[in-house]
């Protein structure tokens, strides 16, 4: 039943970043893989920050506040910095009552992409 | 209270299952004309409970897992979910905030608190070896009311 569906994940490292860009439903059936594939990339890349991307995530429960957790407690190791960007209002009801907004900073537009270092992300 | 409408469904505790029992409790909740907000509450706290039967009650079993969804009067929407699974020892315990028995670090002991904050009543009934049901109610205010 597992695995004959693409993984719902956009994943790519840029400068010191690492991109997740998440899809689709986020529960306890898909969060395993997830991690494996981000917790792979994070230890090879050991990157400043982890920038979590939600634009495409229709549904999120507790698993994924698991989910940014512990790549949270991941990036830490090497002080590195999670970002979450472009959660839709109901993810972020999510967050917000789980205190991710405490651990990672929020940001209602698209990474910059291109070499640019300038931070233009709206706080939301 | 007046039953208007009700639902059963009965599946085996795997995690595929968790999308489509929350699906379905929110299109049997349509009927109510839920707000986007209202909706997602609803589906969010079902996908809590259900993962609890299916990660907890199961474990590395699978058992059934059983839904029984009614409408009453009012617009009140009343979610029951059950496991036959392992229980729970002290459930005021279990529903504080942050409290887990999970030990790989992945659950944050969250789910209680989102099913208390985005319904209107959680209630939990459990017995250690024999099982767990957790009932869930809120009254949908609907589009057309606002
Ligand atoms: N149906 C159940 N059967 C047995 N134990 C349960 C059940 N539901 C919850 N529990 C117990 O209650 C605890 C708290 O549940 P809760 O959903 O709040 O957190 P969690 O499942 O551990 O983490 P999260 O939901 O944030 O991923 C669980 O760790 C588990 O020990
Ligand atoms: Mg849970």
């Amino acid at each position: 039943m597992k695995g004959d569906k693409a993984m719902p994940l956009k994943l790519y490292a840029e400068e010191n970043k690492v991109v997740a860009c998440l899809m689709g439903e986020i529960d306890h059936h898909g969060a395993g893989r997830l991690r494996e594939e981000i917790d792979g990339m994070l230890e090879r890349m050991r990157p400043d920050t982890l920038i979590l991307d939600f634009r495409e995530v229709t549904f999120m429960d507790s698993s994924g506040i698991g989910l940014v957790m512990g790549r949270y407690r991941l990036i830490r190791q090497w002080n590195g910095a999670v970002e979450i960007h472009n959660p839709a209002p109901s993810i972020k009801k999510v967050m917000r009552l789980a205190g991710l907004d405490r651990i990672a900073s929020i940001h209602a537009s698209p990474p910059a992409k291109g070499g640019s270092t300038e931070k233009t992300e709206a706080q939301v | 209270m007046k039953v208007c409408n009700e639902m059963k469904l009965s599946f085996p505790s795997r995690s595929a299952n968790e999308a489509f029992a929350r699906t379905a409790v929110s299109a049997f909740a349509a009927a109510l004309d839920p707000t986007i907000e209202e909706l997602a509450d609803l589906k969010t706290a079902v996908s809590e409970a259900v993962t609890n039967a299916i990660v907890h009650a199961y474990q590395e079993q699978i058992g059934m897992v059983y839904i029984h969804a009614k409408i009453l009067e009012n617009s009140r929407i009343v979610i029951r979910i059950r496991d036959k699974g392992c229980g729970i020892a002290d459930v005021k315990q279990a529903m504080e905030p942050l409290y887990t028995t999970c030990t790989t670090g992945e659950r944050s002991g969250l789910g209680f608190a989102v099913m208390e904050a985005f319904m209107d009543k959680v209630k939990v009934r459990s017995q250690v070896g024999r099982g767990t049901t957790v009932t869930l109610e809120k009254t949908i205010l609907s589009k057309g009311a606002e």
